[in-house]
């Protein structure tokens, strides 16, 4: 996993409530059996004017000009400015694999739905979940400047805008650690080996058919 | 001190250890896989030189690219075989307790046969790479979706990194009237509390309407928790979740059976544990529901219309009203009972339970599909499920009506593999999600129950099924 520290980028906002994950990459691209490869597909539907199938090239499909990722003014946004529940729906990291793989590193919200949420930390992403007001601000002064961008911090846990507008985000200290270090969760995990297999036995002998 | 929630129960005997800011390693008992969220997670481990923790907790089955006919031609379109032939090597290489192939005649969506075959129980965490997930949790089992990650990390380790949710209970009194059934109760209930309102909640569904409710409609009711927010729906174990295991191949034998019965009897919420939150609503009230809109919560009564988006105060939700209408196709004030279908879905892991085609058939016997009608689907949930319901007859009952009778498979419920809406179409549906493009490109999807569903394919659009 990639480690995130701090991130000057630019912001684009995707102005709706409860963006699902059917929305962030489409079903037909979930046939793939590898993780990388689904930016060009990132938001398919919304970004293209013609159906989009897995291996396809894009490069000169026709594009939704009205949608804020082909807008020239949000190239090379590394910050994804969204609305309440985003990432509803179903639980396939394909969602942030595509976000991570189009290139944002950070994603605004005032909520997430939960597996998308956890399924972010996996890949090197940062979720935060701001208040409406914040978010609402993010929001108006992202649309009035162009190449608008934020500064975040991990280590200190702020997000700060360039009219020096600034606020902190909460994170566990788990996850902070593991996305400051970029540390892979599974070899930690296994750290921990001696006491899963204690706790094995333990459930075992109180649920034995669980082993039979 | 309080009594435990059944949640805590779950969770507390789950827990291999907690750090300091309450983050868990928790123990996972079984591990559903289907071909589509695992090739990554297989992966991964084949990178990493690691083999599963403890591969007997893994029932497999592809499920979502399998076509619903012309099994003979085998799997048509490349991209699909080559995900399931994924799946076939990856278990062979890694191990399972028990795989179900492609046309293995107890193949079916994983959600339909992990239950039937005995593989979920009352007290288990059961996972997978898939959001429905949650529908294991009507045997008493904390069960949700995960990532392709977490899939990984639960073969690797046994475990899962997780931190506890808030509990809330939803206590539905009462009955439902007749021609009303769980997937009416779940609708209603993703309209009152919206796909956000159970966010960060495991909700237990209570009360005597749910514990009226057979296993399949608790099943119903557990697998929308999901699109209420809710990682995880529970409901406690009673007779009915004893008597639907006994004698189910994975479930317990003999002596192991009756110490089983005696804990799972425990798993229910103590008389004086505290909810988070709790909601109650009053079961005669609930009318059969179809959705308008592109969420779950965009969601009326059968006798209700669309809505006017003039009539929304709050900006983002009329602009959300607006935006849905239009991709709907439907106008503001339109009777949901005058809206004409192009093409009825009876299937998915919401509704492809044997009750659940019984209750189609009811509806559709001696009847014909509306001559307006371009397809109208009967795909069972699993193998097991479509010979039950041929030994019934009921297949005989959908192709005399004018039904296609089919293999079974997750089909149109997330269109990918052949069967699909085409831009534009209509469909009346038993399944989860009626998000934009969900059942094809542009297609309109619009949730309903089985008997719904069935009424709508014989009358051409929607009606009331107890009027029907
Ligand atoms: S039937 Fe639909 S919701 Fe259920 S597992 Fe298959 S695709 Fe997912």
């Amino acid at each position: 996993m990639r480690a995130f520290t701090k991130l000057h980028g630019i912001v684009c906002p995707i102005d709706r409530a409860n963006v699902d994950t059917d929305a962030i990459i489409p079903k037909q691209f979930l046939k793939s059996i590898k993780r990388s490869g689904f930016g060009p597909y990132l938001f398919d539907e919304w970004r293209y004017l013609d159906h989009g199938e897995p291996e396809m090239d894009c490069t000169n499909r026709p594009k939704n000009a009205d949608f804020a990722l082909n807008q020239p003014r949000y190239q090379g946004a590394e910050v994804l400015l969204a609305r309440d529940n985003f990432g509803c729906g179903s639980s396939r990291e394909h969602a942030p694999w595509a976000i991570e793989n189009y290139g944002f590193r950070v994603i605004i919200a005032p909520s997430f739905a939960d597996i998308f949420f956890a399924n972010t930390y996996k890949n090197g992403l940062l979720p935060i979940v701001a208040s409406s007001e914040n978010v609402d601000r993010l929001f108006r002064e992202c649309l009035a400047t162009e190449g608008y961008a934020l500064d975040v911090d991990l280590k200190t846990q702020t997000v700060t805008s360039p009219t020096g507008f600034s606020f902190t985000f909460d994170i566990t200290p788990h996850r902070k650690h593991c996305l400051l270090n970029g540390l892979d969760e599974i070899g930690l995990t296994l750290q921990h080996a001696g006491e899963i297999k204690a706790f094995e036995a333990r459930h075992k002998a109180a649920q034995p058919w669980l082993f039979a | 001190m309080a009594g435990k929630t059944l949640y805590d129960k779950l969770w507390d005997s789950h827990v291999v250890r907690q750090e300091e800011d309450g983050t868990c390693l928790l123990y996972i008992d079984r591990h559903l896989v289907h071909e589509v969220t695992s090739p990554q997670a297989f992966e991964g481990l084949r990178l990493a030189g690691r083999k599963p923790w403890r591969n007997t907790t893994i029932v497999a089955v592809p499920d979502h690219n399998t076509p619903t006919n012309n099994w003979d031609r085998g799997i048509e379109d490349p991209i699909s075989k080559q995900q399931v032939d994924t799946l076939d090597a990856n278990i062979k290489e890694f191990g399972a307790q028990v795989y179900f192939p492609f046309k293995h005649a107890n193949q079916g969506i994983i959600h339909v046969i992990a239950p039937e075959n005995g593989a979920t129980l009352p007290g288990m965490t059961v996972v997978c790479g898939d959001s429905h997930t949650a529908t294991h949790g009507a045997f008493g089992a904390l069960a949700h979706g995960i990532g392709t990650s977490e899939v990984e990390h639960v073969m690797a380790t046994q475990t899962l990194v997780q931190k506890k949710s808030k509990a809330m209970q939803i206590k539905v009194n009462g009955q439902l009237g007749s021609g009303v059934t769980a997937k009416d109760m779940a609708l209603a209930i993703i309209g009152r509390i919206g796909t956000a309102g159970g966010t960060g909640y495991c909700v237990e569904f209570a009360g005597t309407a749910v514990e009226g409710l057979s296993m399949e409609g608790r099943m119903t009711l557990c697998n929308l928790a999901i699109e209420g927010g809710a990682r995880a729906g529970i409901v406690a174990v009673d007779e009915k979740t004893i008597a639907y295991l006994e004698g189910r191949p994975f479930a317990p034998k003999g002596t192991d059976w009756d110490k089983a019965v005696a804990y799972w009897k425990t798993l229910k919420s103590d008389a004086d544990a505290k909810f988070d939150a709790v909601i109650e609503i009053d079961a005669a009230a609930i009318q059969p529901q179809v959705t308008w809109g592109t969420s779950p919560e965009q969601v009326t009564a059968i006798g209700g219309k669309v809505p006017n988006p003039a009539n929304e105060a709050d900006p983002i939700k009329r602009a959300g009203i607006e935006r849905a209408l239009q991709y709907m196709g439907l106008k503001a004030d339109t009777p949901m009972s005058e809206i004409a279908i192009d093409k009825v879905f009876i299937g998915s892991c919401t509704n492809s339970r044997i009750e659940d085609l019984r209750a189609a058939a009811a509806v559709a016997k001696g009847k014909k599909v509306a001559a307006n009608i371009k397809l109208a689907l009967v795909v069972p949930g699993s193998g097991i499920v479509k010979r039950q319901a041929e030994a019934e007859g009921l297949d005989k009952v959908f192709t005399a009506a004018g039904f296609e009778w089919r293999e079974p498979g997750c089909s149109m419920c997330l269109a990918m593999n052949a069967d699909r809406l085409s831009p534009g179409e209509r469909c009346a549906s038993t399944s989860n999600r009626n998000f934009e493009g969900r059942q094809g490109p542009g297609g309109r999807t619009h949730l309903v129950s089985p008997a719904m569903a069935a009424a709508a394919a014989i009358a051409g659009h929607f009606v009331d099924v107890r009027q029907a």
